[in-house]
Protein backbone atom coordinates (compact mmCIF):
# COMPACT_ATOMS: atom_id res chain seq x y z
CA UNK A 1 0.00 0.00 0.00
CA UNK A 2 1.40 3.41 -0.92
CA UNK A 3 1.94 6.15 1.62
CA UNK A 4 -0.84 8.68 2.17
CA UNK A 5 1.68 11.44 1.60
CA UNK A 6 5.20 11.29 0.30
CA UNK A 7 7.34 14.36 -0.08
CA UNK A 8 10.71 13.95 -1.73
CA UNK A 9 13.46 16.57 -1.78
CA UNK A 10 10.97 19.45 -1.68
CA UNK A 11 12.89 22.59 -2.57
CA UNK A 12 11.63 26.09 -3.08
CA UNK A 13 13.16 29.58 -3.04
CA UNK A 14 11.70 33.05 -3.04
CA UNK A 15 14.44 34.97 -4.78
CA UNK A 16 17.64 34.26 -2.85
CA UNK A 17 15.76 33.00 0.19
CA UNK A 18 15.48 29.21 0.33
CA UNK A 19 12.21 28.44 2.09
CA UNK A 20 12.26 24.68 1.59
CA UNK A 21 15.65 23.08 1.43
CA UNK A 22 15.27 19.44 0.42
CA UNK A 23 12.52 18.08 2.63
CA UNK A 24 11.75 14.35 2.72
CA UNK A 25 8.65 13.26 4.57
CA UNK A 26 6.43 10.19 4.49
CA UNK A 27 3.04 9.92 6.17
CA UNK A 28 1.30 6.56 6.46
CA UNK A 29 -2.51 6.34 5.97
CA UNK A 30 -4.47 7.12 9.13
CA UNK A 31 -1.50 8.78 10.80
CA UNK A 32 -1.55 12.21 12.34
CA UNK A 33 1.61 14.21 11.82
CA UNK A 34 2.37 17.44 13.66
CA UNK A 35 4.83 19.87 12.13
CA UNK A 36 6.55 22.23 14.55
CA UNK A 37 9.10 24.91 14.01
CA UNK A 38 9.85 28.58 14.47
CA UNK A 39 8.11 31.07 12.20
CA UNK A 40 9.79 31.36 8.83
CA UNK A 41 10.96 27.75 9.01
CA UNK A 42 8.87 26.79 5.95
CA UNK A 43 5.99 24.95 7.69
CA UNK A 44 3.21 26.87 5.95
CA UNK A 45 4.95 26.76 2.59
CA UNK A 46 5.26 23.00 2.90
CA UNK A 47 1.50 22.67 3.43
CA UNK A 48 0.74 25.05 0.58
CA UNK A 49 2.94 22.99 -1.70
CA UNK A 50 0.92 19.88 -0.86
CA UNK A 51 -2.25 21.55 -2.11
CA UNK A 52 -0.60 23.30 -5.08
CA UNK A 53 -1.10 26.75 -3.65
CA UNK A 54 2.65 26.97 -4.25
CA UNK A 55 4.81 25.19 -6.82
CA UNK A 56 8.08 23.42 -6.02
CA UNK A 57 11.35 24.35 -7.68
CA UNK A 58 12.58 20.79 -7.29
CA UNK A 59 11.37 17.52 -5.77
CA UNK A 60 7.89 16.13 -5.78
CA UNK A 61 4.81 15.47 -3.69
CA UNK A 62 2.70 12.32 -3.90
CA UNK A 63 -0.68 11.85 -2.29
CA UNK A 64 -1.99 8.29 -2.22
CA UNK A 65 0.73 7.32 -4.68
CA UNK A 66 -0.33 9.99 -7.18
CA UNK A 67 1.98 12.83 -8.19
CA UNK A 68 0.59 16.21 -7.28
CA UNK A 69 0.48 19.00 -9.85
CA UNK A 70 2.56 17.15 -12.43
CA UNK A 71 2.66 13.97 -14.42
CA UNK A 72 5.52 12.14 -16.02
CA UNK A 73 5.87 12.60 -19.72
CA UNK A 74 8.96 11.18 -21.35
CA UNK A 75 11.66 11.78 -18.80
CA UNK A 76 10.29 14.90 -17.20
CA UNK A 77 7.46 16.34 -15.20
CA UNK A 78 4.74 18.07 -17.10
CA UNK A 79 2.42 20.49 -15.37
CA UNK A 80 -1.15 19.20 -15.07
CA UNK A 81 -3.96 20.96 -16.84
CA UNK A 82 -6.17 23.15 -14.69
CA UNK A 83 -8.93 20.56 -14.76
CA UNK A 84 -6.69 17.75 -13.59
CA UNK A 85 -5.23 19.97 -10.90
CA UNK A 86 -8.74 20.77 -9.64
CA UNK A 87 -9.54 17.09 -9.31
CA UNK A 88 -6.41 16.52 -7.28
CA UNK A 89 -7.10 19.43 -4.99
CA UNK A 90 -10.46 17.91 -4.12
CA UNK A 91 -8.56 14.95 -2.63
CA UNK A 92 -6.79 17.20 -0.15
CA UNK A 93 -8.64 19.24 2.45
CA UNK A 94 -7.07 22.50 3.58
CA UNK A 95 -7.90 24.32 6.80
CA UNK A 96 -6.52 27.85 6.98
CA UNK A 97 -5.26 29.81 9.94
CA UNK A 98 -7.72 32.62 9.16
CA UNK A 99 -10.57 30.25 8.22
CA UNK A 100 -11.21 31.88 4.81
CA UNK A 101 -14.87 30.99 4.84
CA UNK A 102 -16.78 32.69 2.04
CA UNK A 103 -18.41 35.57 3.92
CA UNK A 104 -21.28 36.08 1.49
CA UNK A 105 -22.48 32.46 1.71
CA UNK A 106 -24.24 30.81 4.64
CA UNK A 107 -22.36 28.18 6.63
CA UNK A 108 -24.25 25.38 4.87
CA UNK A 109 -23.59 26.91 1.44
CA UNK A 110 -19.89 27.14 2.32
CA UNK A 111 -19.86 23.44 3.11
CA UNK A 112 -21.75 22.26 0.01
CA UNK A 113 -19.91 24.56 -2.43
CA UNK A 114 -17.13 22.02 -3.05
CA UNK A 115 -19.32 18.95 -3.67
CA UNK A 116 -21.65 20.96 -5.91
CA UNK A 117 -18.79 22.44 -7.93
CA UNK A 118 -17.38 18.97 -8.49
CA UNK A 119 -20.86 17.67 -9.34
CA UNK A 120 -20.43 14.98 -6.70
CA UNK A 121 -24.02 15.23 -5.56
CA UNK A 122 -27.39 16.78 -6.27
CA UNK A 123 -28.23 19.86 -4.26
CA UNK A 124 -30.48 17.78 -2.02
CA UNK A 125 -27.81 15.14 -1.34
CA UNK A 126 -25.18 17.81 -0.78
CA UNK A 127 -27.43 19.55 1.75
CA UNK A 128 -28.04 16.33 3.63
CA UNK A 129 -24.34 15.53 3.71
CA UNK A 130 -23.59 19.13 4.71
CA UNK A 131 -26.02 18.96 7.58
CA UNK A 132 -24.48 15.69 8.77
CA UNK A 133 -21.04 17.30 8.72
CA UNK A 134 -22.25 20.38 10.55
CA UNK A 135 -23.84 18.14 13.16
CA UNK A 136 -20.51 16.36 13.49
CA UNK A 137 -18.71 19.61 14.32
CA UNK A 138 -21.63 20.76 16.48
CA UNK A 139 -22.87 23.57 14.25
CA UNK A 140 -26.13 22.26 12.83
CA UNK A 141 -28.05 25.15 14.41
CA UNK A 142 -25.78 27.64 12.61
CA UNK A 143 -26.35 26.22 9.11
CA UNK A 144 -28.18 29.33 7.91
CA UNK A 145 -25.92 31.86 9.64
CA UNK A 146 -23.26 33.82 7.81
CA UNK A 147 -19.61 33.30 8.84
CA UNK A 148 -19.17 36.73 10.43
CA UNK A 149 -22.08 36.06 12.74
CA UNK A 150 -20.07 33.22 14.33
CA UNK A 151 -17.23 33.17 16.82
CA UNK A 152 -13.73 32.31 15.62
CA UNK A 153 -13.96 28.81 17.03
CA UNK A 154 -17.29 28.18 15.30
CA UNK A 155 -15.91 29.56 12.03
CA UNK A 156 -12.93 27.25 12.20
CA UNK A 157 -15.17 24.25 12.91
CA UNK A 158 -17.29 25.23 9.90
CA UNK A 159 -14.11 25.46 7.82
CA UNK A 160 -13.21 21.94 8.92
CA UNK A 161 -16.67 20.72 7.88
CA UNK A 162 -16.13 22.41 4.52
CA UNK A 163 -12.81 20.60 4.07
CA UNK A 164 -14.46 17.28 5.03
CA UNK A 165 -17.29 17.72 2.51
CA UNK A 166 -15.02 16.68 -0.35
CA UNK A 167 -14.17 13.46 1.52
CA UNK A 168 -10.44 14.13 1.16
CA UNK A 169 -7.78 11.45 1.51
CA UNK A 170 -5.70 13.88 3.50
CA UNK A 171 -6.45 17.02 5.48
CA UNK A 172 -3.80 19.63 6.17
CA UNK A 173 -4.21 22.25 8.90
CA UNK A 174 -2.23 25.47 8.82
CA UNK A 175 -2.07 26.64 12.43
CA UNK A 176 -5.81 26.09 12.88
CA UNK A 177 -5.97 27.67 16.33
CA UNK A 178 -3.46 30.52 16.01
CA UNK A 179 -6.12 33.11 15.14
CA UNK A 180 -8.37 32.08 18.02
CA UNK A 181 -8.87 33.44 21.50
CA UNK A 182 -7.41 30.97 24.05
CA UNK A 183 -10.82 29.89 25.38
CA UNK A 184 -11.97 28.92 21.86
CA UNK A 185 -8.93 26.77 21.06
CA UNK A 186 -10.33 23.75 22.89
CA UNK A 187 -13.47 23.33 20.79
CA UNK A 188 -11.47 23.30 17.54
CA UNK A 189 -8.84 20.92 18.90
CA UNK A 190 -11.71 18.69 20.04
CA UNK A 191 -12.95 18.39 16.46
CA UNK A 192 -9.42 17.71 15.17
CA UNK A 193 -8.92 15.09 17.90
CA UNK A 194 -12.11 13.28 16.80
CA UNK A 195 -10.89 13.34 13.21
CA UNK A 196 -7.52 11.88 14.22
CA UNK A 197 -9.27 9.06 16.08
CA UNK A 198 -11.56 8.34 13.13
CA UNK A 199 -8.54 7.34 11.07
CA UNK A 200 -8.37 10.32 8.72
CA UNK A 201 -4.84 11.19 7.64
CA UNK A 202 -3.94 14.57 9.08
CA UNK A 203 -0.97 16.90 8.76
CA UNK A 204 -1.09 19.72 11.25
CA UNK A 205 1.15 22.74 11.58
CA UNK A 206 0.64 23.87 15.14
CA UNK A 207 2.11 25.70 18.08
CA UNK A 208 0.01 23.72 20.56
CA UNK A 209 2.75 21.46 21.90
CA UNK A 210 0.45 19.75 24.38
CA UNK A 211 -2.01 18.96 21.63
CA UNK A 212 0.73 17.63 19.36
CA UNK A 213 1.89 15.36 22.15
CA UNK A 214 -1.65 14.04 22.60
CA UNK A 215 -2.81 13.39 19.04
CA UNK A 216 0.28 13.18 16.87
CA UNK A 217 1.62 9.77 15.92
CA UNK A 218 4.67 11.58 14.64
CA UNK A 219 6.21 14.97 15.27
CA UNK A 220 8.41 16.71 12.72
CA UNK A 221 10.59 19.64 13.70
CA UNK A 222 11.44 22.07 10.90
CA UNK A 223 13.99 24.85 10.89
CA UNK A 224 15.31 26.98 8.03
CA UNK A 225 13.57 24.83 5.44
CA UNK A 226 15.01 21.52 6.66
CA UNK A 227 13.74 18.74 8.86
CA UNK A 228 15.91 18.88 11.94
CA UNK A 229 14.43 15.83 13.57
CA UNK A 230 11.37 13.66 13.49
CA UNK A 231 9.98 10.75 15.44
CA UNK A 232 7.29 9.84 17.93
CA UNK A 233 5.90 12.67 20.02
CA UNK A 234 7.66 11.29 23.07
CA UNK A 235 11.03 11.21 21.30
CA UNK A 236 10.96 14.65 19.76
CA UNK A 237 9.12 16.57 22.46
CA UNK A 238 10.48 14.94 25.57
CA UNK A 239 13.95 13.84 24.50
CA UNK A 240 14.99 16.15 21.67
CA UNK A 241 18.43 15.26 20.36
CA UNK A 242 19.20 18.51 18.57
CA UNK A 243 20.08 21.78 20.20
CA UNK A 244 17.74 23.77 17.90
CA UNK A 245 14.78 21.61 18.86
CA UNK A 246 15.64 22.04 22.55
CA UNK A 247 15.90 25.82 22.13
CA UNK A 248 12.56 26.01 20.36
CA UNK A 249 10.75 23.83 22.87
CA UNK A 250 12.18 25.73 25.81
CA UNK A 251 10.74 28.91 24.29
CA UNK A 252 7.22 27.67 23.59
CA UNK A 253 6.67 25.42 26.59
CA UNK B 1 -27.77 60.44 50.64
CA UNK B 2 -28.12 63.68 48.68
CA UNK B 3 -30.27 62.30 45.88
CA UNK B 4 -33.00 61.15 48.23
CA UNK B 5 -33.73 64.77 49.20
CA UNK B 6 -34.50 65.60 45.53
CA UNK B 7 -36.93 62.69 45.19
CA UNK B 8 -40.62 63.52 45.62
CA UNK B 9 -42.08 62.15 48.85
CA UNK B 10 -43.38 58.59 48.69
CA UNK B 11 -41.15 57.49 45.81
CA UNK B 12 -38.08 55.34 46.37
CA UNK B 13 -34.91 55.70 44.33
CA UNK B 14 -35.63 52.35 42.67
CA UNK B 15 -39.03 53.54 41.48
CA UNK B 16 -37.51 56.70 40.06
CA UNK B 17 -34.88 54.68 38.26
CA UNK B 18 -37.65 52.66 36.61
CA UNK B 19 -39.17 55.76 35.02
CA UNK B 20 -38.10 57.29 31.73
CA UNK B 21 -35.15 59.66 31.70
CA UNK B 22 -36.14 63.16 30.71
CA UNK B 23 -34.08 64.19 27.69
CA UNK B 24 -31.79 67.21 27.81
CA UNK B 25 -33.27 70.37 26.29
CA UNK B 26 -31.33 71.68 23.31
CA UNK B 27 -32.45 75.22 22.44
CA UNK B 28 -29.74 75.69 19.80
CA UNK B 29 -31.11 72.76 17.83
CA UNK B 30 -34.65 74.16 17.99
CA UNK B 31 -33.57 77.57 16.67
CA UNK B 32 -31.62 75.97 13.80
CA UNK B 33 -34.66 73.84 12.91
CA UNK B 34 -36.97 76.85 12.77
CA UNK B 35 -34.55 78.86 10.62
CA UNK B 36 -34.13 76.00 8.12
CA UNK B 37 -37.91 75.45 7.94
CA UNK B 38 -38.52 79.14 7.17
CA UNK B 39 -35.91 79.15 4.39
CA UNK B 40 -37.39 75.96 2.90
CA UNK B 41 -40.91 77.38 3.02
CA UNK B 42 -39.69 80.47 1.21
CA UNK B 43 -38.17 78.39 -1.56
CA UNK B 44 -41.31 76.29 -1.91
CA UNK B 45 -43.51 79.35 -1.99
CA UNK B 46 -41.42 81.05 -4.66
CA UNK B 47 -41.26 77.81 -6.66
CA UNK B 48 -45.03 77.50 -6.94
CA UNK B 49 -46.06 81.16 -7.12
CA UNK B 50 -43.44 82.55 -9.51
CA UNK B 51 -45.34 83.03 -12.78
CA UNK B 52 -42.15 82.56 -14.85
CA UNK B 53 -42.19 78.82 -14.15
CA UNK B 54 -45.54 78.62 -16.02
CA UNK B 55 -46.74 75.49 -14.33
CA UNK B 56 -49.74 75.23 -16.68
CA UNK B 57 -47.33 74.90 -19.64
CA UNK B 58 -45.28 72.42 -17.58
CA UNK B 59 -48.38 70.25 -17.17
CA UNK B 60 -49.09 70.57 -20.88
CA UNK B 61 -45.60 69.46 -21.98
CA UNK B 62 -45.24 66.90 -19.24
CA UNK B 63 -47.34 64.25 -21.03
CA UNK B 64 -46.86 65.29 -24.69
CA UNK B 65 -46.10 62.15 -26.80
CA UNK B 66 -43.11 63.88 -28.34
CA UNK B 67 -41.51 64.31 -24.88
CA UNK B 68 -42.40 60.75 -23.89
CA UNK B 69 -40.83 59.42 -27.09
CA UNK B 70 -37.65 61.26 -26.18
CA UNK B 71 -37.82 59.75 -22.71
CA UNK B 72 -38.19 56.24 -24.15
CA UNK B 73 -35.16 56.77 -26.38
CA UNK B 74 -33.12 58.02 -23.42
CA UNK B 75 -34.11 54.93 -21.43
CA UNK B 76 -33.40 52.55 -24.30
CA UNK B 77 -29.97 53.97 -25.11
CA UNK B 78 -29.02 54.14 -21.43
CA UNK B 79 -30.13 50.60 -20.67
CA UNK B 80 -28.40 49.04 -23.70
CA UNK B 81 -25.18 50.99 -23.16
CA UNK B 82 -25.21 50.14 -19.45
CA UNK B 83 -25.49 46.40 -20.14
CA UNK B 84 -22.97 46.25 -23.00
CA UNK B 85 -20.67 48.68 -21.21
CA UNK B 86 -20.67 46.58 -18.03
CA UNK B 87 -20.11 43.28 -19.86
CA UNK B 88 -17.28 44.89 -21.82
CA UNK B 89 -15.94 46.30 -18.59
CA UNK B 90 -15.87 42.86 -16.93
CA UNK B 91 -13.98 41.38 -19.89
CA UNK B 92 -11.51 44.28 -19.94
CA UNK B 93 -11.00 44.09 -16.18
CA UNK B 94 -10.24 40.37 -16.43
CA UNK B 95 -7.86 41.19 -19.27
CA UNK B 96 -6.10 43.76 -17.10
CA UNK B 97 -5.70 41.14 -14.35
CA UNK B 98 -4.74 38.34 -16.74
CA UNK B 99 -1.38 36.61 -16.58
CA UNK B 100 -0.98 37.02 -20.34
CA UNK B 101 1.09 40.14 -21.06
CA UNK B 102 -0.65 40.54 -24.42
CA UNK B 103 -4.15 40.57 -22.92
CA UNK B 104 -2.97 42.94 -20.21
CA UNK B 105 -1.47 45.30 -22.77
CA UNK B 106 -4.51 45.21 -25.06
CA UNK B 107 -6.91 45.91 -22.21
CA UNK B 108 -4.73 48.68 -20.87
CA UNK B 109 -4.48 50.27 -24.30
CA UNK B 110 -8.22 50.07 -24.88
CA UNK B 111 -8.96 51.75 -21.57
CA UNK B 112 -6.29 54.37 -22.17
CA UNK B 113 -7.59 55.12 -25.66
CA UNK B 114 -11.31 55.30 -24.94
CA UNK B 115 -10.84 57.29 -21.79
CA UNK B 116 -8.80 59.75 -23.83
CA UNK B 117 -11.26 60.32 -26.68
CA UNK B 118 -14.04 62.76 -25.75
CA UNK B 119 -17.38 61.00 -26.05
CA UNK B 120 -18.68 63.51 -28.56
CA UNK B 121 -15.63 63.06 -30.81
CA UNK B 122 -16.09 59.28 -30.59
CA UNK B 123 -19.78 59.52 -31.54
CA UNK B 124 -19.07 61.79 -34.48
CA UNK B 125 -16.27 59.47 -35.62
CA UNK B 126 -18.64 56.51 -35.62
CA UNK B 127 -21.29 58.63 -37.29
CA UNK B 128 -18.84 59.31 -40.09
CA UNK B 129 -17.43 55.80 -40.03
CA UNK B 130 -18.36 55.16 -43.65
CA UNK B 131 -15.71 57.64 -44.67
CA UNK B 132 -13.13 55.26 -43.14
CA UNK B 133 -14.52 51.88 -44.19
CA UNK B 134 -17.25 51.52 -46.79
CA UNK B 135 -18.27 47.98 -45.97
CA UNK B 136 -17.91 45.62 -43.06
CA UNK B 137 -17.66 41.91 -43.71
CA UNK B 138 -17.87 38.81 -41.55
CA UNK B 139 -15.49 35.96 -42.39
CA UNK B 140 -12.10 34.39 -41.89
CA UNK B 141 -9.49 36.99 -40.89
CA UNK B 142 -7.47 37.86 -44.01
CA UNK B 143 -9.50 35.15 -45.82
CA UNK B 144 -12.83 34.91 -47.59
CA UNK B 145 -15.84 36.65 -46.13
CA UNK B 146 -19.30 35.15 -45.65
CA UNK B 147 -21.41 38.24 -45.35
CA UNK B 148 -20.89 41.86 -46.21
CA UNK B 149 -22.77 44.86 -44.87
CA UNK B 150 -22.77 48.41 -46.03
CA UNK B 151 -22.72 51.11 -43.41
CA UNK B 152 -26.35 52.06 -43.81
CA UNK B 153 -27.59 48.48 -43.30
CA UNK B 154 -25.80 48.10 -40.07
CA UNK B 155 -25.67 51.47 -38.45
CA UNK B 156 -28.95 53.10 -37.61
CA UNK B 157 -28.62 56.28 -35.59
CA UNK B 158 -29.62 54.43 -32.41
CA UNK B 159 -26.97 51.76 -33.05
CA UNK B 160 -24.35 54.45 -33.44
CA UNK B 161 -25.36 55.98 -30.15
CA UNK B 162 -25.37 52.64 -28.31
CA UNK B 163 -22.05 51.54 -29.84
CA UNK B 164 -20.38 54.83 -29.02
CA UNK B 165 -21.68 55.02 -25.48
CA UNK B 166 -20.91 51.34 -24.80
CA UNK B 167 -17.34 51.64 -26.06
CA UNK B 168 -16.83 54.63 -23.82
CA UNK B 169 -18.68 53.13 -20.86
CA UNK B 170 -16.72 49.85 -21.02
CA UNK B 171 -13.43 51.68 -20.50
CA UNK B 172 -14.68 53.30 -17.30
CA UNK B 173 -16.60 50.23 -16.11
CA UNK B 174 -13.40 48.17 -16.52
CA UNK B 175 -11.58 50.21 -13.90
CA UNK B 176 -14.56 50.09 -11.54
CA UNK B 177 -14.82 46.30 -11.90
CA UNK B 178 -11.06 45.86 -11.54
CA UNK B 179 -11.07 47.88 -8.33
CA UNK B 180 -13.87 45.64 -7.04
CA UNK B 181 -12.02 42.43 -7.90
CA UNK B 182 -8.83 43.70 -6.24
CA UNK B 183 -10.81 44.45 -3.08
CA UNK B 184 -11.64 40.77 -2.55
CA UNK B 185 -9.41 39.20 0.09
CA UNK B 186 -6.60 37.00 -1.26
CA UNK B 187 -7.60 34.26 1.20
CA UNK B 188 -10.91 33.86 -0.64
CA UNK B 189 -9.09 32.88 -3.82
CA UNK B 190 -6.85 30.48 -1.92
CA UNK B 191 -9.87 28.87 -0.27
CA UNK B 192 -11.59 28.39 -3.62
CA UNK B 193 -8.37 26.99 -5.11
CA UNK B 194 -8.13 24.65 -2.16
CA UNK B 195 -11.67 23.40 -2.76
CA UNK B 196 -10.71 22.81 -6.37
CA UNK B 197 -13.44 25.06 -7.73
CA UNK B 198 -13.16 25.52 -11.49
CA UNK B 199 -11.83 28.96 -12.58
CA UNK B 200 -15.14 30.22 -13.93
CA UNK B 201 -17.01 29.12 -10.85
CA UNK B 202 -14.43 30.76 -8.59
CA UNK B 203 -15.06 34.02 -10.40
CA UNK B 204 -18.83 33.75 -10.76
CA UNK B 205 -19.68 32.39 -7.35
CA UNK B 206 -16.94 33.58 -5.00
CA UNK B 207 -15.07 36.59 -6.35
CA UNK B 208 -17.71 38.53 -8.30
CA UNK B 209 -20.43 38.53 -5.61
CA UNK B 210 -17.95 39.93 -3.11
CA UNK B 211 -16.49 42.35 -5.64
CA UNK B 212 -19.96 43.64 -6.51
CA UNK B 213 -20.25 45.07 -3.04
CA UNK B 214 -17.42 47.45 -3.89
CA UNK B 215 -18.44 47.82 -7.54
CA UNK B 216 -22.06 48.87 -7.12
CA UNK B 217 -21.69 52.35 -5.61
CA UNK B 218 -19.12 53.41 -8.22
CA UNK B 219 -21.01 51.77 -11.04
CA UNK B 220 -24.31 53.43 -10.19
CA UNK B 221 -22.37 56.70 -10.27
CA UNK B 222 -21.26 55.71 -13.76
CA UNK B 223 -24.85 54.84 -14.70
CA UNK B 224 -26.22 58.17 -13.55
CA UNK B 225 -23.48 59.89 -15.52
CA UNK B 226 -24.43 57.77 -18.50
CA UNK B 227 -28.13 58.52 -18.12
CA UNK B 228 -27.52 62.24 -18.25
CA UNK B 229 -24.67 61.86 -20.72
CA UNK B 230 -27.02 60.34 -23.30
CA UNK B 231 -28.18 63.91 -24.03
CA UNK B 232 -25.01 64.14 -26.11
CA UNK B 233 -26.57 61.94 -28.81
CA UNK B 234 -28.43 65.08 -29.89
CA UNK B 235 -25.29 65.75 -31.93
CA UNK B 236 -25.75 62.62 -34.04
CA UNK B 237 -29.31 63.70 -34.90
CA UNK B 238 -31.04 61.61 -32.28
CA UNK B 239 -33.82 63.20 -30.28
CA UNK B 240 -33.74 61.88 -26.75
CA UNK B 241 -35.43 63.65 -23.84
CA UNK B 242 -32.99 66.55 -23.97
CA UNK B 243 -32.98 66.56 -27.78
CA UNK B 244 -36.75 66.90 -27.97
CA UNK B 245 -36.75 69.70 -25.44
CA UNK B 246 -33.93 71.44 -27.26
CA UNK B 247 -35.65 71.28 -30.64
CA UNK B 248 -39.06 72.27 -29.26
CA UNK B 249 -37.52 75.40 -27.82
CA UNK B 250 -36.94 76.86 -31.25
CA UNK B 251 -40.62 76.34 -32.15
CA UNK B 252 -41.99 77.54 -28.79
CA UNK B 253 -39.47 80.11 -27.56
CA UNK B 254 -41.80 81.30 -24.80
CA UNK B 255 -41.88 77.82 -23.25
CA UNK B 256 -38.15 77.49 -22.61
CA UNK B 257 -38.45 77.40 -18.82
CA UNK B 258 -41.35 74.90 -18.62
CA UNK B 259 -39.66 72.65 -21.17
CA UNK B 260 -36.39 72.65 -19.24
CA UNK B 261 -38.32 71.96 -16.04
CA UNK B 262 -39.99 68.96 -17.67
CA UNK B 263 -36.59 67.57 -18.67
CA UNK B 264 -35.23 68.27 -15.18
CA UNK B 265 -38.17 66.51 -13.60
CA UNK B 266 -37.70 63.35 -15.67
CA UNK B 267 -33.95 63.23 -15.11
CA UNK B 268 -34.47 63.65 -11.36
CA UNK B 269 -37.12 60.94 -11.40
CA UNK B 270 -34.88 58.47 -13.25
CA UNK B 271 -31.90 59.20 -11.01
CA UNK B 272 -34.12 58.66 -7.96
CA UNK B 273 -35.25 55.29 -9.28
CA UNK B 274 -31.60 54.30 -9.88
CA UNK B 275 -30.67 55.38 -6.36
CA UNK B 276 -33.47 53.29 -4.86
CA UNK B 277 -32.43 50.26 -6.89
CA UNK B 278 -28.84 50.86 -5.81
CA UNK B 279 -29.90 50.81 -2.16
CA UNK B 280 -31.58 47.43 -2.47
CA UNK B 281 -28.92 45.83 -4.63
CA UNK B 282 -26.21 47.03 -2.26
CA UNK B 283 -28.18 45.69 0.67
CA UNK B 284 -28.46 42.33 -1.09
CA UNK B 285 -24.71 42.07 -1.65
CA UNK B 286 -23.88 43.17 1.87
CA UNK B 287 -25.31 39.96 3.31
CA UNK B 288 -22.54 38.11 5.04
CA UNK B 289 -20.30 41.17 5.01
CA UNK B 290 -22.25 42.71 7.86
CA UNK B 291 -23.35 40.83 10.93
CA UNK B 292 -26.89 42.12 10.51
CA UNK B 293 -28.28 43.65 7.34
CA UNK B 294 -29.64 47.16 7.96
CA UNK B 295 -33.45 47.46 7.73
CA UNK B 296 -35.03 48.75 4.53
CA UNK B 297 -36.70 52.19 4.72
CA UNK B 298 -40.08 50.45 4.71
CA UNK B 299 -39.08 48.21 7.63
CA UNK B 300 -37.75 51.26 9.46
CA UNK B 301 -41.02 53.12 8.85
CA UNK B 302 -43.02 50.17 10.17
CA UNK B 303 -40.83 49.94 13.26
CA UNK B 304 -41.28 53.66 13.93
CA UNK B 305 -45.06 53.39 13.53
CA UNK B 306 -45.16 50.38 15.85
CA UNK B 307 -43.14 52.24 18.47
CA UNK B 308 -45.44 55.24 18.09
CA UNK B 309 -48.53 53.12 18.55
CA UNK B 310 -47.07 51.41 21.60
CA UNK B 311 -46.27 54.78 23.13
CA UNK B 312 -49.79 55.98 22.39
CA UNK B 313 -51.43 52.97 24.03
CA UNK B 314 -49.11 53.28 27.04
CA UNK B 315 -50.56 56.67 27.91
Amino acid sequence: MSAALEIHNATKSYGAHRVLDGIDLTVEPGQTTAILGPSGSGKSTLLRVINQLERLDAGYVQVGGELIGVRIRGNRFKQLSDREALKQRAKIGFVFQSFNLFPHLTILDNVIEGPLAHKRATKQEAREQGERLLARVGLLDKAQSYPRQLSGGQQQRAAIARALALEPELIVFDEPTSALDPELVGEVLGVVRDLAKSGTTLVIVTHEIGFAREVADRVVFLDAGRIVEQGSAADVLDNPRHQRTKDFLSKVL
Amino acid sequence: MTTSTAAPPGKSLEEIADGRIQPLRRPGRWIATVVVLIVLAQFAHGFFTNQAFEWARFRYWFVRPVILEGLVLTLKVTALSAVFGFLGGVVLALGRLSRSPLLRAVSWTYIWLFRSIPLIVLLLLIYNFSALYHTLSLGVPFGPSFATFTETDLFSATTIAVVGLSLNEAAYAAEVVRAGILSVDQGQLEASHALGLPKLRQFRRIVLPQALRAIIPSYVNQLIGLLKGTSIIFYVSLLDLFGEVESLQSTYPSDIIPLLMVATFYYVLLTSILSIIQYYVERYYSRGALRTVPPTPIQRLRATLREFREKATER
